[in-house]
């Protein structure tokens, strides 16, 4: 048992994580440092935790959409549409719980959208989400038109920066998802069902799986996680920017499921390892922060790391390091 | 020791892959002006001397001359710089471009840099012409019909190579009169003096057109013989490596009463897929279903199973209408489907044996009752004895297990929900000799303990081995239904000809 | 009619209605001033999408592009502005740095076999990481030649006005569009986006072809850059942010498939166009916000894709049934 636990720790990702969280400790001693202040938890890690919540909620949506071959480019402009929806709804008078309630429902019927395109017209995803991608940003601004919509509201800026047992709301409810989702496929079939569509559609349909109804739900799921993450990103800057709020978070989504180990071909897939995925990727941004480089030097650094993934999985590394990776060669064919 | 009568010769090929040896020591000679049939059961390397020829593969050890020349063959434009052109079974064009792209690309002619197109068109009319096709060189290649586009595939080769031409299964998706017209053309290429190879599993074509045939089994040369020196009946004997000799029916017919009617198709059947059937299934039987090729048999077992939905008739589950028109139906009432190409439907490559043998079980349960490991452990390992499926671990990849094992695994998913009724699909298709024998066992056994199975197969003996009624199909139709003494093969090889071949000694 | 021609004679269509519509309300639209804004304002989006149309109809996708338009007008202010370089010596710098870093693109796409977009992600994270590395703030270029080019123009009766970065684009597209009809490249570029297992069998140089096709986006884009340099006389890290989805945009409205093998450099021009029309409409209505702008291209995009799904599902190519009668 302890063997399995250790065996589990030493996988690729929680080294890289390691070897980052390394790296800013070297470059800034200070890095590991927690205090206690104001009922809460303060330091780099802490801070960390709260600044990736958003694209780890993103992730925990993202990954089964990529374990099922697909791609969701929407994400970002449903964020901005979810937190357009709730701070309309608040300005205009309405209570908390209703504006959380409509922008959920909002993410989760732009979810549903891309699902329908998906399972039902058979469009590939990575067009399919195209059109949300592009026009959720038009209907944000619609929403808000055109403004940043500030707001006063208490229970949607605790959302976006309020605290609980010391740990801020949004890693609070990062690690929430990430607990309901991982049981929600782990503990039933799920899982199982989307790595075999994600393997194989034609062959799942066949041994007797929905794969229409799984891959609205999937996609349904990622709207809805985008529709969380657009509600803290709002809560937090207590305003809703359509143009700004969640812009290019799709691709640290995508990236973060990438780093977490899922193919972008779909398959196996993990969601406590894209969270990992997304908190490296935090934690590279605000090491670039706290050691004092421009924050434009992050972009360089992601497309390092984005080649550096690559080539870990690309059947050429198979070539040069033969044994585990040289199946995926052949799947290809 | 050169001997140019050859238009192409491999020597003493061996090709080792890992510790398989796909083709030891053989020699295979090409005559200008022959059509020189390559047959062999799946496994016999006809596919690996093919790629050797063409340059996808390097031997191990051996030589390849052309004209008495050794070559060296590195890559398929090599190939074709040495006159070597190669059809493959799926027509490998480019379906969004016009036929006469189709025919010149990468040597289209060019004027002032810039391709002249008129010139193309007019030179493609020219090579259509010669093949007897009458279509627009500038429409668009899918537009036209498998065979025109076969027949494109050819035209291609020829112009680009010019001495030697491989067709790989061209007629696996033709129809009669298709086939008919290929042959023409093949015949007609054969006088002009091109070297042929020709790689079918029909024999009726290898002796309606080719000149000799050599045999293959388990990579070696068993023979290469005129053809007018051997019967078909050699023909098979040498490909199986034992006197089969179509020793007709055997004992299955007629041996026990046949039990209650479990499905009752009634006039089923799809528009452009499969003409309306009636056919009855009873328990503790197995129907056979023969056929060739693209004859409707895959399109029958998968309206039976939902795969398809049917837009005619209706069908009978233990005396009551029902609905089938998804998988999902089906697998409700205790059907199973193990797809003809096991690869894209059937296996789930890169997730476990274990898994890959509970699916269906899971999908009937549902999502929230999920399985747990240790139970999923128990059900896999209990099939996995049953049928001696050889995976090193359950937990490894399936598509790291041979043919057999996989189809053994799929077998055993069906096998996991305590089915009623049964669909192989080319049950025993590709598989090495231990587990085609596990399988044979397998539908036996079921058929004993009450099961309904249909299967297809275009292994005729053994279908007459297991089946009470064989099933024939031909042109999406089904043409016969054999019982008692006509279930042997001389009769279905008849019914798949409509009398036809007289041949069928 | 074939099925390639369907989705671009319905472009056409939509475009010639749109305008017309356009035009009986507001008469002033019909007018060669309009016209010619059309080209200058669309010039950059316009010879982007020609790099992107290739890049599709091979099969891949790249989102670099907006970023390299970005990256190259800071190289190009950079250049001349503090390092005294001629425009034209930065032009062709530019151009250069760019098919470099397209050629880089195509090799991984290529050889790693990954998928072309997260590729072109890394890529657009280079190349938008690299502009604000050498520069965060907005770099204006002040120089003669710059003036002089402004000053080429064509002035049409009525008012209208060709500019010389108009006119560019337009010669890109005639070029763009002989490249992908009338040479064996483009014809591999096709054969690539139809089938790459048949297209290598055939022997297109399959690494080529990738390689040049990643290659000759970037350069597109880079050139891109130039003009929006031009247009806007100064380099800005985050410029044209966003253009890739413009133009994959005007690409697919265009006509041309998204998955590859099917589509026309012209088809393109006219997804510009009605991209650029709906921008002016919006302008001249005064009334309507500029977010209908992309409320209007998602739509538009969901109607081609449904109609693209509907036109080439419809009839799969190599089912026999088609043609048996």
């Amino acid at each position: 048992m302890m063997r399995r636990i250790l065996g589990q720790l030493a996988n690729p990702q929680l080294l890289a994580l390691a070897g980052v969280l390394l790296i800013n400790w070297l470059l800034f001693p200070n890095f590991f440092r927690i205090t206690w202040q104001d009922g809460r938890l303060f330091g780099s890690l802490i801070d960390v935790l709260n600044r990736g919540a958003p694209v780890a909620i993103l992730a925990i949506g993202m990954v089964g959409v990529i374990a099922t071959k697909g791609v969701d480019l929407s994400v970002g402009a449903v964020m901005a549409m979810a937190g357009a929806v709730a701070a309309t709804l608040v300005v205009a008078g309405y209570p908390a719980p209703i504006a959380v309630a409509a922008a959920l429902t909002v993410g989760l019927l732009c979810g549903l959208w891309n699902g329908f395109l998906v399972a039902v017209l058979d469009i590939q995803p990575i067009v399919a989400t195209l059109v949300l991608m592009v026009a959720g940003r038009g209907i944000a601004q619609l929403i808000t038109q055109g403004f940043i919509v500030t707001f006063n509201d208490p229970v949607l800026i605790f959302i976006g920066t309020g605290s609980f047992l010391g740990l801020p709301m949004a890693a609070v409810i990062a690690i929430v998802l990430l607990v309901i989702v991982t049981l929600l496929v782990r503990k039933t079939a799920l899982g199982l069902f989307i790595e075999a569509v994600g393997v194989n559609r034609a062959a799942a349909s066949l041994a007797g799986i929905r794969s229409r109804m799984l891959l609205l739900y999937v996609y349904g799921l990622s709207g809805l996680c985008a529709a969380i993450a657009g509600i803290i990103v709002a809560g937090d800057i207590r305003g809703a920017d359509a143009n700004n709020a969640g812009l290019w978070l799709e691709l640290d989504a995508i990236l973060a499921v990438v780093i977490g180990g899922t193919s972008l071909l779909g398959g196996r897939f993990s969601v406590p390892l894209a969270v990992v995925g997304a908190i490296i990727i935090q934690a590279m941004n605000t090491g670039i922060l706290v050691s004092g480089f421009p924050p434009e030097f992050n972009l360089i650094v992601k497309a390092g790391l984005i080649f550096l993934v690559l080539i870990i999985q690309s059947p050429l590394a198979g070539r040069l390091f033969p044994a585990r990776l040289r199946p995926v060669q052949e799947a290809r064919k | 020791m050169v001997d140019a009568d050859y238009a192409l010769e491999a020597r003493g090929i061996i090709k080792v892959f890992g510790n398989h040896v796909a083709l030891d020591n053989v020699d295979f000679g090409l005559r200008a002006g022959e059509i020189h049939a390559l047959l062999g059961e799946n496994g016999a390397g006809k596919s690996t001397l093919i790629k050797i020829l063409t340059g996808a593969y390097q031997p191990t050890t051996g030589q390849v001359l052309a004209d008495g020349v050794p070559v060296a063959v590195d890559n398929p434009q090599q190939a074709q710089k040495h006159g070597i052109g190669t059809v493959y079974q799926e027509v490998n064009l480019l379906p969004n471009r016009s036929v006469a792209e189709n025919l010149f690309l990468g040597h289209q002619p060019t004027r002032f840099g810039l391709v002249d197109r008129r010139k193309m068109e007019r030179d493609s009319r020219d090579i259509l012409e010669r093949y007897g096709l009458d279509i627009d060189p500038a429409s668009e290649l899918g537009a036209h019909s498998v065979a025109v586009q076969q027949i494109v595939a050819i035209a291609r080769a020829v112009e680009l190579s010019g001495k030697v031409l491989i067709l790989d299964e061209p007629t696996a998706s033709l129809d009669r009169n298709e086939v008919e017209r290929l042959f023409e053309i093949m015949r007609d290429l054969r006088a002009k003096g091109l070297a042929i190879v020709f790689i079918t599993h029909f024999l009726d074509q290898v002796f309606a057109v080719a000149d000799r045939v050599t045999i293959l089994r388990n990579g070696k040369r068993i023979e290469t013989r005129a053809l007018d020196d051997v019967t078909r009946t050699d023909v098979v004997r040498l490909m199986l490596g034992k006197d089969v000799a179509f020793s007709g029916a055997t004992g299955v017919q007629d041996a026990r009463p046949l039990g209650e009617v479990l499905l009752d198709f009634r006039n089923y059947g799809r528009k452009r897929s499969v003409h309306p059937f009636t056919l009855s299934i009873h328990k503790g039987e197995v129907v056979g279903v023969a056929g060739l090729l693209g004859s409707g048999r895959t399109e029958m077992a998968r309206i039976m199973f939902g795969a398809d939905a049917a837009d005619e008739g209706e069908v009978h589950f233990e005396g009551k209408p029902v609905s089938i028109a998804r998988p999902t139906d089906a697998i409700s009432k205790g059907f199973g489907f193990c797809p003809e190409d096991r690869k894209a439907e059937g296996i789930f490559g890169d997730l476990s044996v274990r898994e890959n043998i509970i699916i269906a079980l899971q999908g009937k349960l549902g999502w929230f009752s999920a399985l747990n490991r240790d139970e999923q452990m128990e059900i896999a390992g209990k099939f996995g004895e049953a049928m001696d499926i050889r995976a090193a671990s359950l937990d490894m990849p399936i598509k790291l297990l041979s043919g057999g094992n996989q189809q053994k695994v799929i077998l055993s998913r069906w096998l996991a929900t305590d089915p009623a009724f049964l669909i192989l699909d080319e049950p025993t298709r590709g598989i090495d000799v231990g587990a085609h024998a596990e399988i044979v066992r397998t539908i036996n056994r079921l058929r004993d303990e009450g099961l309904a199975l249909v299967v297809i197969s275009s292994e005729l003996d053994e279908v007459v081995a297991y089946s009470s009624r064989i099933v024939v199909m031909r042109d999406r139709e089904m043409v016969a239904e054999l019982s008692g003494k006509d279930i042997n093969p001389g009769v279905i090889v008849q019914a798949i000809a409509n009398h036809k071949e007289g041949t069928a000694s | 009619m074939s099925r390639s021609l369907r989705p671009l004679v319905a472009t056409a269509i939509i475009f010639i209605i749109a305008y017309s519509l356009a035009v009986m309300q507001f008469p002033g639209m019909f007018s060669t001033r309009v016209l010619g804004n059309f080209l200058t304002d669309n010039a950059f989006l316009g010879i982007a999408a020609v790099g992107m149309t290739f890049v599709i109809l091979s099969g891949g996708i790249d989102l670099s592009v907006g970023a390299v338009i970005g990256f190259t007008g800071v190289l190009v202010a950079v250049l001349i502005s503090w390092a005294g370089f001629h425009p034209l010596s930065a032009f062709a710098i530019a151009l250069l740095v760019a098919a470099i870093f397209g050629g880089v693109m195509g090799l991984a796409i290529h050889y790693m076999q990954v998928p072309a977009f997260i590729v072109t992600l890394a890529g657009m994270f280079l190349a938008r990481g690299g502009a604000s590395v050498i520069t965060q703030d907005s770099v204006p270029i002040s120089h003669e030649f710059y003036s002089w080019i402004s000053s080429l123009i064509i002035r049409l009766p009525g008012g209208g006005r060709l500019s010389f970065i108009g006119l560019t684009m337009v010669a890109v597209f005639i070029v763009g569009a002989l490249v992908a009809h009338r040479t064996k490249f483009g014809s591999y570029v096709y054969a690539l986006g139809g089938n790459p297992v048949s297209a290598s069998l055939m022997g297109v140089p399959v690494a080529r072809t990738t390689v040049g096709v990643y290659m000759l986006s970037s350069v597109l884009a880079a050139l891109a850059g130039i003009v929006f340099s031009l247009y806007t006389s100064a380099g800005y890290p985050l410029a044209a942010v966003g253009v890739e989805l413009d133009a994959i945009s005007a690409v697919v409205i265009g006509g041309t498939l998204l998955t590859g093998g099917y589509g026309f450099v012209l088809g393109t021009f006219i997804g510009v166009m009605l991209l650029g029309l709906v921008q002016t409409y919006i302008i001249f209505d005064g009334t309507l916000s500029s977010w209908w702008t992309k409320i209007v291209i998602g739509v538009l995009l969901f109607l081609f894709i449904v109609l693209q799904r509907l036109i080439f599902a419809a009839s799969a190519p190599g089912e026999k049934a088609a043609e048996k009668g």
